[in-house]
Formats: C-alpha cells, sequence, structure tokens
C-alpha cells in the first residue's frame, strides 16, 4: 500500500527509532522480556506500515462483503441489522425453559438458543441409569416430540430463528423441531435456525459423542442432502471452535482445529455427491471470544479469509455465498472466575466488544455467575444488556470493520493466518481431521495447550485477576444461585411413564424397524427419524436403534 | 518403595474433561501414577476400577452440576465395599453453599474453579502422608 | 481370590516384592494361557485387547488383564489410561484389570511382571493378557513374560522400520495388521507377508482386524489359542517358562547386585564386582537374605 520511497524513508525513521528503545531500555526496562499472545507467538513492540508492506487491499481485505471477506459478510455490516443477540438457555423442564425463553423475548433478545441436558445430548431418556441425577441439570430435557411441543409452546416458529446446541442426536432434535413447527402450521423451507451438529469436535473436545466417526459424519451429510432439499434456510451445522477453544487450545489451534473439521464434513458432503455450492450456503461457524482483545479481533478476520480460500481454492467453490463464513460467538466460560465474580461483566463486555469489532453474526454473552453454577434472571439480564450497551451506546456498530488498516491488527490477521495454514498442512499430512482425532494428536496438542497455560498461570507469568493477583481476602458469596430443583427428574420420569403407555405403541415399533432397516441399508435416515419422531418414539429408543446399527465409540486418551 | 496411585474419574454424562487431564498431568509430574477412566463412568464402574487398580485417593471431576448425587452414590457403593477409607477429591463448578453438603457426605476436599494445581498437589500428599502415618501406627 | 484381594496382593508385589514372594511362594500353582501384546504407541493394543477380553468372555472364560505404561523419567509419576478403552468390562465379575507404570524398568514392562503374572494365574483365572508400554523398541521382555506374544501393526506407525529394527518382528508369534478398513493397510499387509516368507517364517500367522466391526478378533483368539495348546502337547511351553523363570531370576540378580554395586566406592570395574558380591555373600552368610 507503500511506494518504495515511503517504506525506506519509513525503515529509516524505525531503525533511529528502535536505537533510541534501545538506549531507553537500559534505564527503563519493559514490565517483561517479552510480550506473548495466547498461541505463543511474540507481539512486536509497535507495528508500522513495514510490517504491512506486502498487504494488497483488494486481494487481501477487499470491501466489505466481497471477496475474500477479511472486512465482512455484508456490505452494511451492524448499519444495515445488528448482529442476532442471542443467549443460550434452558434447564430443568420444557415447561421451565419455556417460560425462560418468553422472558428472554419479551426483554429484546433476537432468536432463541436451547441448551439441552446431557441425557438428551447423549441419547439416553430421562429414565436411563446413567441419566440419574442429569435430567434438566446443564439444558431442558428432551424425551419426546410432546417435550418440545411445550417447549415452544406460544412461540411462532415460522417467526423465530432458532439455535440448538446439539451433536449426536441432531437428527432427532432437527426433526422434532420440525414437526413441533409443522403443527404450528410453518411450513419447512420457511424455518430458519442452526443445529450444532458438529459431531468432529465432540471426539475431541466436549465430549457427547455416541457413535464412530464414520457413522456420524454419515448422519451429518444425511442431514445436510435432507436440509438442501428442504430446509434450506436452515443452518444444518455450525463448526465450533469455541469448545475447542473453551477445551484448552489457543486462538490459532482454534481456527485450525475448527477448519479442519469443516474440511473433513465438506469433503464427506462432496464424496456423497453433494455440490459444495449448494450445501456451503448453510454451513455456519461458532468461535469464543477470549480476553486478548487484538487477537481475537484478527482471529475473526482472518477467520473469514481463511474460510473464503478454502472454499474457493480448495474445493473450487464459485457460489459467492457458500464462500462467505458466518459465524456466532460466544464469550469464553473458561476466563469466567469463581472469585469476585462480578469482574466477570466487564472480561464479558471486551470480548463481547472483539467479537462485534470482528464482525460476528450473533453473540451470546456469559452471565457472570457462571463459573459457580447456572445463571440467574439477573444475571442473564446484565449480559444481554452488555451487547446492548455495545450495540446501542458505544458507537462501534456504526462503522463497518473500523480496525481495518492498523498495522497491528493486519499484521496479527496475517500472522493467525500462516499459523493455521500451518496447522493445516500438518493435518493433511496425517491423513485429515477423522484421522488425526483417531491418533490422538489433536486431542494432545489441545491438551498440551491448556497445560501449558495452567502453569503459566501458576508462575505468575499469566495474571488472573482475582485469582493470583489482586486476591480480596472475603469473597462476597453471589447469592441466588440458580438450583435445578431435584424434583423435576421424577416428574420428567413420570411424564415419560405416561406418554409410553397413551402413545400408540404399535406404530412406534413398526417406525424404529423401518429405520433400523434403512440405517442399515445406508439410506438416508433423515424421513425415517421424522416419522419415529411423528409417533412419539423417544430419543432414547431412536437413539438405541441407531446405537444397535452403527456401534458406539470410546475416547482415545492421553496427555 | 511405596508409590501412591490416584485415580482421577470423569463420573456422570459430563464431556469437559480439561481440569481432568490437566489435574492428572500435574499429579503425574509431582511423582503420582495416575489412573485415568476416561469420560462417562458409572458411580459402580468407579468404584471397581479403584478396587481392582488399588488406588490411594479418588479423585472426581464433576462440571454439569450432579456432584451432589453422584459423590454420594461414589462413597456409599465406597462403604459396601469396604473402601471407604481411601480419601475422595471433588473438583468442578461447585456452588459455595454446596461444599459443605459434599464435607458431609465424606467428600475429604473440595476444589473449585481457578484452584491452583500446586494446592491440589500440596492437599493430595497432606491427605495421603496422613492416611499413611494413621494407618501405620 | 476376590478381585481386592488380588488387587492388594498386586500392590504388595510392586512395593515389597520379598514380602510378597513369601505369601506367593504358598499358593497352589496354575497355568494358563499368558498372552503377551505389543506394538508402537496409536496401533489400538487397548482396543484390540478390548475386543479380545469380549470374546474370550463370550466363551464363558474369565480373563486378566495388566497393562503397562510408561513411567515418567524425570518424576517417576505415571499417566496410566490403558484402561479407558476396556471400560464395557469394568462392571464384569470375570475381568480384572490392572494398570501398572514401568516404574524405570526398560523393556517395555515393569520389575514386577513376573510376580504379578504367576499371581493371576493362581488366582485362576483362564487368560492372562499383558500389554506393554508399546514404545516401538526395546520391547523383547515380552517374549519372556508371555507364552504367546503378539505384535499389533497398523499403517502410518513407520513400523516396519521400527521394529525390524528392535528386534521385536523375530520375537512374536502371531501378527496383527490392525485398522485393516484404513487405507494402507494391504500394503503393510503385503509387506509383512514379504517378509516372513523370506525369513522362513509362517505367513498363517498374520490376522487383518478392524476395530471398528470387530473382524478378524474371533480368528485371532483362535490362533492364540491353538498355539498355547500346542505349546503344552509338544512340552514347549514347560521349557519356555523356564525360559521365564532364569530371565526372572537375572532381572533379580541385576537388581540385587546393583544395589550393593551402589554401595562400593572403587573406580576399578572389576574391584567393584568383587567387593559388591563379597559384600553380598557377607549378608547372606549371616543369614539376612539377599535383599532385592
Amino acid at each position: 500500500m507503500y511506494d518504495k520511497e515511503q517504506l525506506r524513508r519509513i525503515f529509516d525513521a524505525f531503525e533511529q527509532w528502535q536505537a533510541q528503545v534501545e538506549s531507553d531500555l537500559k534505564k527503563y526496562p519493559e514490565r517483561k522480556e517479552k510480550f506473548v499472545s495466547s498461541s505463543g507467538y511474540e507481539f512486536k513492540r509497535c507495528y508500522t506500515p513495514l510490517d504491512v508492506s506486502e498487504l494488497d487491499y483488494l486481494k487481501d481485505l477487499g470491501m466489505p462483503g466481497d471477496y475474500p471477506y477479511t472486512r465482512g459478510v455484508q456490505r452494511t455490516m451492524y448499519r444495515g441489522r445488528l448482529w442476532t443477540m442471542r443467549q443460550y438457555a434452558g434447564f430443568g423442564t420444557a415447561e421451565e425453559t419455556n417460560k425462560r425463553f418468553k422472558y428472554l423475548l419479551q426483554q429484546g433478545q433476537t432468536g432463541l438458543s436451547v441448551a439441552f441436558d446431557l441425557p438428551t445430548q447423549i441419547g439416553y431418556d430421562s429414565d436411563h441409569p446413567l441419566a440419574e441425577g442429569e435430567v434438566g441439570r446443564v439444558g431442558v430435557a428432551v424425551d419426546s416430540l410432546k417435550d418440545i411441543e411445550t417447549l415452544f409452546d406460544g412461540i411462532p416458529l415460522k417467526d423465530v430463528s432458532t439455535s440448538m446446541t446439539i451433536n449426536s442426536t441432531a437428527v432427532i432434535l432437527l426433526s422434532m423441531y420440525a414437526v413441533t413447527a409443522e403443527k404450528q402450521g410453518a411450513k419447512l423451507e420457511e424455518l430458519r435456525g442452526t443445529i450444532q451438529n458438529d459431531i468432529l469436535k465432540e471426539y475431541i473436545a466436549r465430549g457427547t459423542y455416541i457413535f464412530p466417526p464414520e457413522p456420524s459424519m454419515k448422519i451429518v451429510t444425511d442431514i445436510f442432502e435432507f436440509c438442501a432439499q428442504h430446509m434450506p434456510k436452515w443452518n444444518t451445522i455450525s463448526i465450533s471452535g469455541y469448545h475447542i477453544r473453551e477445551a484448552g487450545a489457543n486462538a490459532v489451534q482454534e481456527l485450525a482445529f475448527t477448519f479442519a473439521d469443516a474440511v473433513a464434513y465438506v469433503e464427506a458432503a462432496i464424496k456423497a455427491g453433494l455440490d459444495p455450492n449448494v450445501f456451503g450456503r448453510q454451513l455456519s461457524f461458532f468461535f469464543a471470544a477470549h480476553n486478548n482483545f487484538l487477537e481475537e479481533i484478527a482471529k475473526f478476520r482472518a477467520a473469514r479469509r481463511i474460510w473464503a480460500k478454502i472454499m474457493k481454492e480448495r474445493f473450487k467453490v464459485t457460489n459467492q455465498e457458500a464462500l462467505r463464513l458466518r459465524f456466532h460467538t460466544q464469550t469464553g466460560g473458561s476466563t469466567l472466575t469463581a472469585q469476585q465474580p462480578l469482574n466477570n461483566i466487564v472480561r464479558v463486555a471486551i470480548q463481547a466488544l472483539a467479537a462485534v469489532l470482528g464482525g460476528t453474526q450473533s453473540l451470546h454473552t456469559n452471565s457472570f455467575d457462571e463459573a459457580l453454577g447456572l445463571p440467574t434472571e439477573q444475571s442473564v439480564q446484565v449480559a444481554l444488556r452488555t451487547q446492548q450497551i455495545i450495540a446501542y451506546e458505544s458507537g462501534v456498530a456504526d462503522i463497518v470493520d473500523p480496525l481495518a488498516g492498523s498495522f497491528a491488527l493486519e499484521a496479527l490477521t496475517n500472522q493467525i493466518e500462516e499459523k493455521v495454514w500451518e496447522y493445516l498442512q500438518k493435518i493433511d499430512s496425517l491423513g485429515g481431521m477423522v484421522r488425526a482425532i483417531e491418533l490422538g494428536y489433536v486431542q494432545k496438542e489441545i491438551h498440551k495447550s491448556a497445560y501449558e497455560q495452567q502453569l503459566a498461570i501458576e508462575k505468575g507469568e499469566q495474571i488472573v485477576v482475582g485469582v493470583n493477583a489482586f486476591q480480596t481476602k472475603e469473597e462476597r458469596p453471589v447469592e441466588n444461585i440458580l438450583k435445578v430443583d431435584p424434583a423435576l427428574e421424577e416428574k420428567q420420569k413420570q411424564a415419560l411413564r405416561q406418554l409410553r403407555e397413551q402413545r400408540d405403541n404399535r406404530a412406534v415399533a413398526n417406525a424404529l424397524k423401518e429405520l433400523k432397516q434403512a440405517a442399515k441399508e445406508g439410506k438416508n435416515i433423515v424421513p425415517y427419524v421424522f416419522e419415529a419422531v411423528k409417533c412419539y418414539a423417544t430419543l432414547g429408543e431412536i437413539s438405541d436403534v441407531l446405537r444397535e446399527v452403527y456401534g458406539e465409540y470410546t475416547e482415545s486418551t492421553s496427555i | 518403595m511405596k508409590k501412591y496411585r490416584i485415580l482421577i474419574a470423569k463420573p456422570g454424562l459430563d464431556g469437559h474433561d480439561r481440569g481432568a487431564k490437566v489435574v492428572a498431568h500435574a499429579l503425574r509430574d509431582a511423582g503420582f501414577e495416575v489412573i485415568y477412566t476416561g469420560l462417562r463412568q458409572t458411580p459402580e464402574q468407579i468404584v471397581k476400577t479403584a478396587i481392582q487398580e488399588d488406588v490411594d485417593l479418588i479423585g472426581l471431576s464433576i462440571l454439569s452440576g450432579a456432584h451432589l448425587q453422584l459423590s454420594k452414590k461414589v462413597i456409599e457403593l465406597m462403604k459396601k465395599e469396604g473402601i471407604a477409607s481411601i480419601p475422595v477429591f471433588v473438583g468442578g463448578i461447585i456452588p459455595p453453599d454446596d461444599v459443605p453438603k459434599l464435607l458431609e457426605i465424606g467428600v475429604a476436599r473440595v476444589f473449585g474453579p481457578g484452584t491452583p494445581l500446586s494446592k491440589i498437589v500440596q492437599e493430595v500428599r497432606e491427605v495421603l502422608e496422613g492416611v499413611a502415618s494413621t494407618s501405620e501406627s | 481370590m476376590n478381585h481386592k484381594q488380588i488387587a492388594k496382593f498386586i500392590t504388595l508385589i510392586e512395593n515389597e516384592p520379598e514380602r510378597a514372594r513369601q505369601v506367593l511362594k504358598d499358593l497352589p500353582r496354575k497355568t494358563c494361557p499368558v498372552i503377551g501384546f505389543t506394538g508402537s504407541p496409536g496401533v489400538g493394543k487397548s482396543t484390540l485387547i478390548d475386543q479380545v477380553i469380549a470374546r474370550l468372555r463370550s466363551m464363558n472364560k474369565t480373563v486378566a488383564v495388566v497393562a503397562v505404561d510408561p513411567s515418567s523419567p524425570f518424576s517417576q509419576g505415571a499417566f496410566l489410561g490403558d484402561r479407558v478403552r476396556m471400560k464395557k468390562h469394568f462392571l464384569d465379575e470375570g475381568v480384572f484389570i490392572r494398570s501398572m507404570a514401568s516404574r524405570g524398568a526398560l523393556g517395555g514392562l515393569n520389575e514386577s511382571i513376573y510376580d504379578v503374572v504367576e499371581l493371576l494365574e493362581a488366582a485362576g483365572f483362564d487368560y492372562v493378557l499383558v500389554e506393554t508400554v508399546g514404545v516401538g523398541q526395546a520391547e523383547v521382555e515380552v517374549r519372556y513374560v508371555a507364552d504367546v506374544v503378539v505384535l499389533v501393526l497398523s499403517p502410518g506407525f513407520g513400523d516396519e522400520m521400527q521394529l525390524l529394527k528392535a528386534g521385536v518382528m523375530e520375537i512374536a508369534d502371531i501378527y496383527v495388521v490392525n485398522k485393516s478398513d484404513l487405507a494402507g493397510n494391504d500394503s503393510l499387509y503385503d509387506q509383512l507377508i514379504g517378509f516372513l516368507t523370506f525369513a522362513g517364517r509362517d505367513v498363517s500367522s498374520v490376522v487383518k482386524t478392524s476395530a471398528l466391526n470387530g473382524s478378524g478378533v474371533e480368528e485371532l483368539v483362535d490362533k492364540m489359542t491353538t498355539l498355547w495348546k500346542t505349546l503344552v502337547e509338544t512340552g514347549r511351553l514347560k521349557q519356555l517358562r523356564r525360559e521365564r523363570s532364569r530371565h526372572h531370576a537375572e532381572t533379580l540378580a541385576r537388581r540385587t547386585l546393583q544395589k550393593y554395586l551402589s554401595l562400593v566406592d572403587s573406580e576399578d570395574p572389576y574391584k567393584a564386582v568383587e567387593s559388591a558380591l563379597r559384600s553380598m555373600c557377607e549378608r547372606l552368610k549371616n543369614g539376612q537374605g539377599g535383599g532385592t
């Protein structure tokens, strides 16, 4: 962006300045010998045009809404429409969560995001022995279509967009949602929302897998195929770096492993005969926003550029819509501290700001009390207000990609991109992501980062305010931590028993039999799951059928 | 020479094993032999493993909120199997007012988020050496 | 013996081998197939053992497993994660699984392994399975511990070279090409057959298995069992067991001598050994035992 003569003059000035700094340092050393990013590379003291001298504006940044989308996926970004404020919520029974949803919508939230309890995520009914103590605990308990009908009672599904954090049982929940919407009178093709459906990261970071990778990938591509035909506005997958980051990965690893997962999905879908120009439009992403403000903004910008290049260069995609990386962001749960929990409000605000400056499409802000338990209505409100303050008071939403051209930011963006490509190459050389996961390579890399981070905190190299510095003697306990009533589990089980008595059990048996047959024959299972769901087959029953056909996965563990 | 063996277990369905693995790693680096169970262990499986591996201490990592039920069940089974003298530590997202409840159930130590590894290692040593000296006397 | 007693006994063997020996020698001696599993990390040894357990259980056989993982050379601590793969069997009373750290022993096993295997045989298990560390080298110890050695291979681990170098290829009785559903495995299989042919060995000792669908496991268990029966019938087992105790004795002798050597202060190696042996004899004469 600079001519040679200008650069030469800047270089001279820089050299001079550097010499002065060196002599100053003898007298006034800097706070640390090295300033290091979360990903382990060193921050320079000061960035200048010299650091971005190779930057080609049109090629590397482009206008907002243009390839490679470094500056954003829409032309007007938040001047047109603000990001979707979407708080992840769900606990206890469908009835209670329905109330929380209505509260959130009334508070100005613009999309729904459903948290499911662990038995639902791992394909067990509430009365399964392994579900004991877990029913309704980290999300809402869903056993059958009945629960989903209750969950969205009085909420018109043709008008809201709903995100569901569900992976190994995504096909079942998607079917339940779609059937409920149809019963409300909505058409499948107008439904908007997202299922997480990102099974690969479950093996490396989140742990709610059921089946081995291969059949799991088959289910994912079945969903791609079904939605491309019947639910074109639905995001069929939310390829998630969030949990990878939360498991201990750094910013570079978060992007690298997410894109390695994404490449595996695209390859699987292409192998199944699908066109990336079509299903590519329905891929969405999910990243974390952590504390290192500038690195995080750079990460989001680099992410868009990398994905556009992957789709265009590796998969020869020409459809512009399939080149655009659209993503949801959540502030980093693992950055919240149990000590002095109100400080978390500030952390969340900084992280949320990074997400917005990084051009996110939707955002979840964590509640300050989440290191202690489930958030209360009050803490959820503060979290949502944080987004609203950024949106309406800070002014950052009024200029598209306002930090572009910052020497530091563009240099960081380049640096992250470069490091991500290195990782992607490494994974390719191992034989792709599925293989890298089976080898335990990715898990080991993440664990290594997690352990190093923890040691850095132990040694005081990394300061966590209130934890290893600036501690207070007496911690003021947070009041009103939300507790899930243990009686809910019994209530849910009773409802399930009742359902099993009242439904047409012949129809259920028949639908399950047909599903099993379809799974065995390698047919697309989505329509069969729809049928099973319609006659109130339970989530556990459907999962069991698939377990029989596909088998179960056991993790690879090493440190 | 006596080497202490520690079982790090993840009961319940919670799949977040970052903490469990980091703690296991630290204990290894502190010289302990650490047996890791992997995810989704029932209390029965954990107690059977503790017996077969003849461990000196059990660490449970629970982030799903099911810590009271799960810890209680593990300790009840330990009593039934006659291994209740093995100390049990619990780590995870534990609301402050659940801590006394866990201690009452019979848990020896509770560690919330942000607990330094050095503290965990130190308390493991203290408790184990305490157990060793009482059993020898 | 119940599981708890066996477990406590193993701890005793690991920590106080001499005291353990006093009890162990009075137990009735029993013999069962002791099968060793070796191969590089990541080839799927534990998963394969998990499937072998399942197969043996379906035949109503009881199984004991000893899985050895490396100790850290720095802290002497260890992370023992092999049993994760075998979690299906945790509640099965017919299966006993024990993780062991190598505790500085070379050869991929732990020095206590000889006594532990003897104990597990005495405890009446129908099969004892031993999984080595799997560092891909110096894994030959398993030859002396196990009656039948299964070498597990999988493509993409540079196994061919590693194992040829370390001499592990020679000590195996059965070769498993695991993850046979993976691309690249045919080439590994072909190379293996080639190697065995030119080494003048039996190519029918190769089994293809798949962790994914469990194929080949039945064949592996059949081969293991048949081979062991042949060892019994031909009297070769007796010889193997004699070699096992000879090797065990060598291990003990080395350890004992090392202990005395460490107390000797002499720069001349010959003199050092001499005075170590002398002080050992002295102690034995006084009836204090050799002190391993």
